[in-house]
């Protein structure tokens, strides 16, 4: 019964996560209206990582998880990043 | 505690293993699309900026702080269910549900805003457009259109999960069926995290 | 002693009882029949094939009746026997006996993937006789052709979706069954390596099907809804289509092999009575296969105008594949030397495997080298190459596990000589059908083609005789099969005296699986 434990997470938390998350939107449009360039990309991708993994987190209770769940993740993001990269080697070079 | 209960509560920790596998594969069928977004843009950023223009940021910004707070009411959903709270956990299945709803009627109208400017796949108006734009507006539709696919299915298991909820078969002893749910609504909102910078900030 | 499956109460009478079972082991069988039957289409269709081969000039077909069927009877042997071939039948029957669960952690999903199976099934084979005729464009489907034809391609191509699901749905299964329910004292490291090939299978199933569902609902929305992500008019790129379905495809190759591997693995110990060598290193390498698996697909598309530092990149990397797989054949072989063999059927095929794995996995490596690539590429070489890793392979080591665990699933045992027989048509059969092909291919015989120039009509004439040897062999051991399922010998619990949980409950065994809760204290390969 043990993996029942379950983690009762404050109301509070979740409430701060969402208010974190509303002010990323934010940086986020913010970032692209500054015109950078490709750089307006790269940073909405790190902010748009920034919120997924904090809903991941906290939403989905990732951090009260066992270690298995969250060593298991890795699985699928690593193999869409290597798909991704080698499917680059292709498109840059052609 | 009955015996049946026992029996679920057993295999609780593989229910939710199983339901972060199913997550897995969402997340491969949307990087999949991820992968031919990321090409097209290569081979044609100065199009897909040009056609980013044509989007409206304050739709999908809207539908971003939407699917967001819903995501936050699920998850307060659940917290209330595993305390007991019936009542406080059925009012915050109900606004996932509305806020989901919201969210839909918001697509809708961006989509016919589109369609009647003549922003369609093979339409006229879009073949005589650049190939850029014509695979932008493409993976837009496929792309958002899949996921609001996910947000349907989302909802009416929120929906029957409401049920439940109501009916007693969810409870503070026995709640993995919404906790599961609530992750698929969760994975739903991370893919929209990244589907509004890719087609509504690249300016 | 309690009754066996066959004989339990189900909840729904007659062939009911079958199709709405949450049974894993009535499921299995389920998977084994309909996999059982699209094999015998797909093995008709090959025959015929070779029937118009036999010479150069055109005799039954006309080339587009040609063009079908070599699509179809791809469709069917790749989607439709190989890939749920050993997992979804053999493995739905034999790993939760092994790992000593009650049955899979979710048995209701479990007959969903069958379901969704035999729809797909049934769709991809409704294809054939609507719409615009049977799909021609071989089973990869390749843009810009599969958006052009007038063929039936979008609903061959929704009945693969669904068969994807159901491979997807069962992977799903199978790992939170291995990590939840293995009996007490079931650890790590005293699973069977078939469980273990399972395991990385799933992975694999879980992993890649989804990239293949995604690529052919893109094929659908093209084709209904003119989007232009391949077609090159509308500035689509087709070579993206062939990395996303080879992305998919090409781990796919290892969910055909990697059971085959593991039931291999299996068979050796018992039939040698002595422990496995190399336990950890052959797990490590399934799992290390399941992982290169996905850093090689680009080697299916060196012709294709992939840039030039791809092709080098992806050359490369393939050659790492040839070291897990050789790590295993090498343990396989240690395993044999110095055992007390005893030479039965099960063996046999084993041996046969290794034997037919070793030229198909070597010639691979022609394949896998750039410039010998280039040259082979698009002959019957490589025709030959993928027989002898996926009939040879997967399809021995699928045969070799039918006869290993026979005595489990029926209680019966087989005619032993006859099983010896079949086996010795199969391998003389199949190395002239196939071997023939290496030649013809290394000579420039083009692939998917209904006729050929007559300089190439003596090895095709040698490949078509081989064609009914073969078949022979396939009538011998399944007669063999089906007659001892009615009037075979009682085989007892554990004839061959193995060592692994499947064979320590009755044959067949009851619905629970074990009559009280096994508790594990030693590896599945120790005998003493």
């Amino acid at each position: 019964m043990e993996e029942n434990a379950s983690h009762h997470v404050a109301t509070k938390t979740f409430v701060f996560v969402w208010i974190a998350l509303l002010c990323l939107t934010g940086l986020t449009i913010k970032a692209a209206q500054m015109q950078m360039g490709e750089w307006s990309m790269v940073a909405n991708i790190a902010i748009a990582s920034v919120k997924a993994s904090l809903v991941l987190w906290f939403f989905m209770h990732l951090k009260y998880e066992k270690r298995l769940f969250k060593l298991l993740l890795f699985v699928p993001i690593m193999t869409i990043s290597i798909i991704i990269v080698l499917t680059f080697f292709d498109i840059w070079y052609r | 505690m009955n015996e049946t209960a026992h029996i679920e509560h057993r295999d609780y920790a593989a229910a939710k293993l199983g339901m972060w596998l199913f997550l897995f594969t969402e997340i491969l069928l949307f990087g999949g699309m991820f992968l031919v977004y990321a090409e097209y843009r290569q081979l044609n950023t100065a199009a897909f900026h040009e056609a980013g223009r044509e989007m409206n940021i304050f739709i999908g910004a809207a539908n971003t702080v939407i699917l967001l707070t819903s995501s936050l009411t699920m998850a307060l959903a659940i917290s209330a269910i595993k305390k007991g709270m019936k009542i406080r956990s059925l009012l915050f299945q109900a606004a996932t549900v509305l806020l989901g709803l919201g969210f839909l009627v918001n697509k809708y109208f961006e989509w016919s805003d589109h369609i009647r400017k003549g922003l369609y796949p093979d339409s006229p108006v879009l073949l005589a457009m650049s190939h850029g734009k014509i695979l932008f507006f493409g993976l837009y539709y496929v792309m958002t259109g899949i996921h609001a696919l996910h947000v349907i299915i989302g909802l009416s298991v929120i929906i029957f999960m409401f049920a439940l909820t109501l009916r007693g078969n969810i409870s503070d002893t026995d709640y993995v069926k919404l906790e599961n749910t609530g992750l698929f609504w969760h994975i739903v909102d991370i893919i929209w995290i990244y589907l509004f910078p890719l087609f509504y900030l690249i300016l | 002693m309690e009754a066996s499956f066959y004989h339990a109460k189900t909840r729904y009478p007659g062939i009911f009882g079958w199709i709405f079972t949450t049974d894993h082991k009535r499921v299995g069988l389920l998977y084994l029949f309909s996999t059982l039957s699209f094999f015998a289409v797909g093995v008709s269709l090959g025959l015929t094939m070779r029937l118009e081969l036999i010479r150069s000039g055109m005799h039954f077909y006309s080339a587009q009746t040609y063009n079908a069927i070599f699509t179809l009877h791809g469709v069917i042997m790749i989607f439709l026997f190989i890939i749920p071939g050993i997992p979804s039948s053999l493995g739905n029957f034999i790993m939760p006996l092994q790992i000593g669960a009650r049955d899979v952690a979710f048995p209701k999903i479990n007959i969903l993937s069958w379901g969704l199976f035999i729809m797909g099934g049934a769709i991809a084979v409704t294809s054939l006789f609507t719409g615009g005729g049977p799909p021609d464009t071989g089973w990869t489907f390749y843009v810009p052709y599969s958006i052009r034809t007038g063929t039936n391609i979008s609903l061959a191509v929704f009945g693969v979706f669904l068969i994807g699901l159901s491979s997807t749905l069962t992977g799903m299964n199978f790992l939170t069954t291995i990590h939840r329910l293995r009996a007490p004292g079931m650890t790590w490291k005293r699973m069977t390596l078939f469980t273990w090939s399972i395991y990385a299978t799933s992975w694999i199933q879980l992993l890649a099907t989804p990239v293949l569902a995604i690529t052919l609902l893109l094929i659908i929305i093209e084709r209904n809804f003119g989007v232009g992500f391949f077609d090159p008019a509308k500035g689509g790129d087709p070579i993206l289509f062939e990395h996303m379905f080879w992305i998919y495809s090409h781990p796919a190759v290892y969910i055909m092999i990697l059971p085959a591997m593991g039931t291999v693995t299996d068979i050796i110990p018992v039939f040698t009575r002595r422990n496995i060598f190399g336990y950890s290193f052959i797990a490590a390498s399934s799992l290390a296969i399941a992982f290169v698996g996905y850093l090689v697909w680009g080697h299916h598309m060196f012709t294709s105008g992939m840039s030039d530092t791809a092709r080098i990149i992806f050359s490369l990397l393939t050659f790492i594949v040839a070291v897990p797989s050789g790590i295993k054949v090498f343990n396989w072989i240690a395993s044999l030397y110095k055992g007390s063999i005893r030479m039965n059927a099960p063996l046999l095929y084993t041996l046969a495997f290794i034997f037919l794995f070793s030229i198909g996995g070597l010639t691979g490596l022609v394949q896998g080298a750039l410039a010998t690539a280039v040259h082979v590429h698009g002959t019957y070489f490589i025709v030959g190459h993928f027989h002898y890793v996926m009939f040879g392979g997967a399809g021995f080591g699928f045969f070799a596990g039918l006869h290993y665990w026979f005595p489990k699933i029926t209680g019966k045992l087989y005619e032993e000589h006859l099983a010896k027989l079949a086996c010795f048509f199969l391998f003389i059969g199949f190395n002239m059908l196939y071997f023939s092909m290496f030649v013809l291919g290394w000579e420039g015989m083009p692939r998917r083609y209904y006729d050929y120039l007559p300089r190439f009509n003596g090895p095709n004439l040698v490949a078509t005789i081989g064609s009914w040897i073969l078949a022979m062999g396939l009538i011998i051991m399944f007669y063999n099969l089906i007659h001892s399922l009615f009037a075979g010998n009682k085989a007892g619990d554990n004839p061959w005296e193995a060592a692994s949980l499947e064979w320590q409950t009755t044959s067949p065994p009851p619905v629970e699986n074990f009559a009280t809760q096994p508790v594990v204290t030693k590896g599945p390969y120790e005998f003493r």
